[in-house]
């Protein structure tokens, strides 16, 4: 084979070596092609999965691990819960609307095949600074992807977090998470079972459009990049919206054996996981697919990645009444081929067979790297930190913070986003977790997707920690218990030791934490080469945790509810002041090491929160994050529906600096009414937890002092605008 | 009270409106699907929202064609009550059962958002309960709704009080902030002038329970049952 031929399918020689020795011949183009997106990292994951593997997956309610389109948990009531996230990184640089939209069609797609309806998507979003205007432009362009797919299928965007760095301005990220609701007993999987069963093709048509995608998204972005544009997808939200109401029908009968939608490697991948997955084999004829466009050969239609399409195999008597169904909701529903028994994929066309290849060989035999690994030598120049002489005005220094845009009010973004659909959404965007009724129960369920790549950037291993400490801690603030852990994890190229060596810490920080708070990991995507031009992105984990709340009205939220309420803090605060927000806005600095974490504390500063919201002593719980306590007690004020204000007054013996902006951990700041601050003080005395009231409620002001002096004393009026305009500003300064 | 809620290819508010009637207001309440003819004796008819055949043409601009818009128009011609919310309102006024058209919100951007309404007319069969000039707290989601009529419609409106619900302040006050999409006189939802058809792009069935955040849409259903009732 042409060693040209091979670059352009990004595959290695040795690799070439392998799939003739599992032929035991040369492969035809379209073989080649078939295991150039099979094999490549997107699909097969053969740089990350000997560390995968060390990751905790099982708990007494997981119904299904990773291995399938999503996870499965139990949440009792007959129902389980379906989430995943996935990334959609390469496309959305490439093309931000679509690229965004068709990952929100993928992850939506990845739920209802497992017959669960979505009934919340929340997005992880890293955008470049925005005073640059083309980062403005890729971000108004992915929240308008976002908005206009979801919005239009009716799940809503109920929340998630968007960060900006300079690290994210050519490789900006965007991860989706979707969560659905099953019944227990009626979870569908990706199996091709029962020879002679009939394989039929659903949904839209097979286009030119994505072909080669996920080998695109399993590459470094050079100057080419406009060229790379076909690659992207383009996204038919009402053609989805059928698909979803059609499957979700078909489900409910007893008329299919095996489901697989057609995402990244369309028609290939789901063809022989499903063959794999069922250890039987699958014989298709492309002459029946149903195409977009004439003349399209066998390689096209087999790597295509048109969207909204699902490949499901029916029981062999049932197959008129499947049609039946597709055809009520105007969707194609054609039988293209049977389930064999004969391990292989088989491909026809015109009579010829173009494709004969074992599945397994495809599925299971694409070589897995321990790619060499070494510590960055950045770490120790970044690491140290000359501390910077303090603002003289820390008024001042705090608007500025709070109008820093990884910080600032994301009403801007989350308005365009409906996330009231479906009547569920209880706690609105903006809140610690998103929370949302199960119908016809008490029950409620939480979901939260947090990463903080500075730190992960300044110490992968402690940054992944954190992440999964701060994700459960956002969980605790709402009165949830986590149930089950999805992830994203975006690196650079993996064939540097140095990137390789981050994922390596990070999913071993990942999973230490994971399993510290037995949490099973049962889903999840990796997405390597995010760079461009060379310069990757910070090792950037997101995670994604569903919770569950027993008891719906017991719900907390982290805005101040009443004038008089005494604020207290759980944990204390120490003298830290790395990979802070602070240090970044104020002074360009994204150097230090980051906040410490000790994970038996934390859990104890979870616990005793949760037990304080079940025993309805407190009146709010909002966690110290980015920005540390002046932002965390800011956004207690901006999210109490009277816009309230406080006084607090600290006594610890650290730097004003530290005290206000630093970002340690494992701190949760709630409100209680005076007649419970006994019993809370008791409770928490009784448990062992630091807390202690810092402060009242009150009109107007905002104020901070420490040991008697005031470091802040500001309008709620004032912090209020900074806060929530900044981020309309950068797009009102586009517009003119 | 039957009510009668359509499902188009696209609608994704027709469980949320059919949980609220059902679930919530304990009403006998069905579904109709658009391709059939029959309206299955229902006595009230809600055209939900959504994107109806994905909302690419102009929105609603496809269903009405729908093979069941012609017995719904029959119905309302008939002085049957039908509601359209959201996108039902603007299929509404592609059907020309309501007067006006939709433009795009004025600042380009699809807007999710809890907003105030000030009732303008409570002699309706849907607003019955309401007091004149009481504030409900409704939230909206669309796109386009930003309400536009020629001149002599908008006359036409007014002279005959066919204006029910216009955004506001949560006092009360019609100003030009609180018109969040643009909405000439900051119209938020119409009658036609017989007075059994109603528009509004805000979503009652968001707002009829309390833990989501407000109950003031059950106004709209309660004083439909009320109205059918009497």
């Amino acid at each position: 084979m042409d060693k040209r031929i091979l670059e352009q399918h990004n595959l290695t020689e040795e690799e070439y070596r392998g799939i003739v020795d599992i032929l035991g011949r040369e492969p035809n183009l379209t073989e080649l092609g078939i295991f150039s997106v099979m094999w490549s990292e997107h699909c097969s994951y053969k740089s990350s999965k000997i560390y995968l593997k060390n990751l905790p997956t099982t708990g007494k309610h997981v119904i299904q691990g990773p291995g399938e389109n999503a996870g499965v948990i139990d949440i009792g009531d007959g129902l389980a819960v379906v989430f995943k996230i996935e990334s959609h990184n390469h496309p959305s640089y490439i093309e931000p609307y679509q690229g965004a939209a068709t990952g929100v069609g993928g992850i939506l797609r990845d739920i209802f095949t497992m017959g669960a309806r979505p009934i919340a998507v929340l997005d992880s979003l890293r955008f470049g600074p925005l005073d640059n205007p083309k980062n403005r432009v890729i971000m108004e362009g992915v929240i308008s992807g976002i908005a206009g797919y979801g919005n239009s299928i009716g799940v809503p965007t109920v929340g998630g977090e968007t960060y900006f760095n300079q690290c994210y301005s050519q490789n900006p990220l965007v991860n989706v998470c979707c969560i659905g609701i099953a019944p227990k007993n009626r979870i569908f999987y990706a199996r091709a079972k029962g020879k002679g069963n009939p394989v039929l093709y659903v949904g839209a048509k097979t286009g030119r459009d994505g072909i080669h995608g996920a080998t695109m998204a399993s590459a470094e972005f050079d100057e080419d990049l406009e060229e790379k544009r076909p690659n992207v997808q383009v996204g038919d939200p009402f053609k989805e919206k059928l698909l979803l109401e059609a499957c979700l029908e078909v489900m409910k009968k007893d008329l299919i054996v095996g489901i697989q939608d057609m995402g990244a490697a369309g028609l290939t991948c789901s063809t022989s996981e499903m063959a794999d997955k069922a250890n039987s084999g699958i014989e298709i004829d492309l002459d029946l697919v149903p195409k977009r466009e004439e003349g399209m050969n066998s390689y096209e239609i087999m790597l295509s990645e048109s969207q909204e399409r699902m490949l499901l195999v029916a029981k062999a008597d049932k197959e008129e009444e499947v049609k039946k169904i597709f055809k009520k909701w105007d969707l194609d529903a054609i039988t293209i081929g049977r389930v064999t028994d004969t391990g292989r994929l088989i491909v026809k066309e015109k009579g010829r067979v173009v494709v004969d290849i074992p599945v397994r060989g495809i599925v299971r035999d694409c070589p897995v790297y321990r790619r060499p690994v070494k510590q960055p030598s950045y770490l120790r120049e970044v690491n140290y930190l000359e501390i910077p002489e303090v603002p003289n005005d820390l008024n001042t220094t705090f608007l500025k913070l709070l109008s820093s845009p990884t910080i600032a009010d994301k009403e801007w973004i989350f308005r365009q986003y409906d996330h009231m659909v479906q009547i569920n959404t209880v706690l609105l965007p903006g809140a610690d977790a998103t929370v949302l009724r199960i119908k016809g129960t008490k029950k409620a369920l939480a979901g939260t997707v947090d990463g903080n790549s500075l730190y992960t950037y300044l110490n992968p291993k402690v940054g992944a920690k954190i992440a999964v400490a701060e994700a459960c801690r956002n969980l605790a603030c709402v009165g949830a218990k986590p149930l089950g852990v999805t992830n994203c994890l975006n690196f650079g190229n993996p064939e540097k030791p140095e990137i390789m060596w981050q994922f390596k810490e990070v999913v071993e920080g990942m999973g230490e934490a994971c399993r510290f708070f037995g949490i099973p990991v049962t889903g999840g995507n990796v997405s390597f080469y995010n760079e461009t031009m060379g310069s990757a992105v910070y090792p950037t984990p997101v995670l994604g945790i569903v919770g569950l709340i027993e008891d719906i009205s017991k719900i907390m939220s982290p805005g101040f509810k009443e004038k008089g309420d005494y604020i207290l803090l759980l944990g204390k605060n120490n003298e830290e002041i790395g990979g802070t927000e602070y240090l970044k806005t104020i002074f360009s600095q994204e150097r230090g090491i980051p906040p410490e974490i000790n994970l038996e504390f934390e859990k104890q500063i979870q616990d005793f929160c949760f037990e304080l919201i079940d025993k309805r002593l407190i009146n709010s719980a909002h966690d110290v994050s980015e920005g540390g306590l002046a932002v965390c007690l800011a956004e207690c004020c901006f999210m109490s529906e009277k816009k309230l204000g406080i006084e607090v007054s600290l006594e610890d013996d650290i730097r004003p600096v530290a005290l206000l902006f630093g970002e340690t951990q494992s701190r949760i700041i709630i409100s209680a009414s005076p007649s419970d601050i006994d019993k809370i003080e008791k409770l928490a005395s009784k448990r062992g937890i630091p807390c202690q009231v810092i402060g009242r409620v009150r009109e107007d002001k905002f104020i901070i002092k420490q040991k008697g002096e005031e470091l802040i004393n500001l309008s709620i009026e004032k912090i209020y605008s900074s806060w929530k305009q900044a981020i309309p500003n950068y797009f009102k300064l586009s517009e003119e | 009270m039957k009510f009668g809620v359509v499902i188009f290819p696209g609608s994704n508010c027709d469980y949320d409106t059919y949980y609220v009637l059902k679930e919530v207001l304990n009403q006998d309440t069905i579904f109709l699907w658009h391709k059939d003819h029959d309206l299955k004796g229902v006595d009230a008819i809600i055209l939900p929202g959504g994107f109806s055949y994905g909302d690419y043409l102009r929105t609603g601009a496809i269903a009405k064609f729908s093979p069941l818009m012609r017995e719904v128009k029959e119905f309302a011609l008939k002085g049957g009550l039908v509601l359209g919310i959201c996108n039902g309102f603007q299929i509404l006024l592609e059907m020309g059962l309501l007067p006006g058209a939709m433009l795009r919100n004025k600042n380009l951007k699809f807007l999710c958002q809890f907003v105030y309404l000030r009732v303008e007319n409570p002699d309706t069969p849907f607003t019955k309960l309401c007091k004149k000039h009481q504030v409900l707290k409704i939230p909206i989601a669309h796109f386009d709704g930003n309400y536009y009529a020629p001149p002599e419609i908008m006359e036409k409106l007014k002279r005959n009080n066919q204006i029910v619900l216009r955004y506001s302040t949560s006092k009360g006050e019609i100003t030009e902030e609180a018109n969040v999409n643009g909405s000439m006189e900051n119209i938020a939802g119409i009658i036609n002038e017989k007075g059994n058809v109603m528009g509004l792009m805000p979503h009652p069935e968001r707002a009829s329970e309390k833990i989501l955040g407000s109950e003031d849409g059950q106004y709209i259903f309660k004083s439909m049952i009320n109205s059918w009732i009497k």
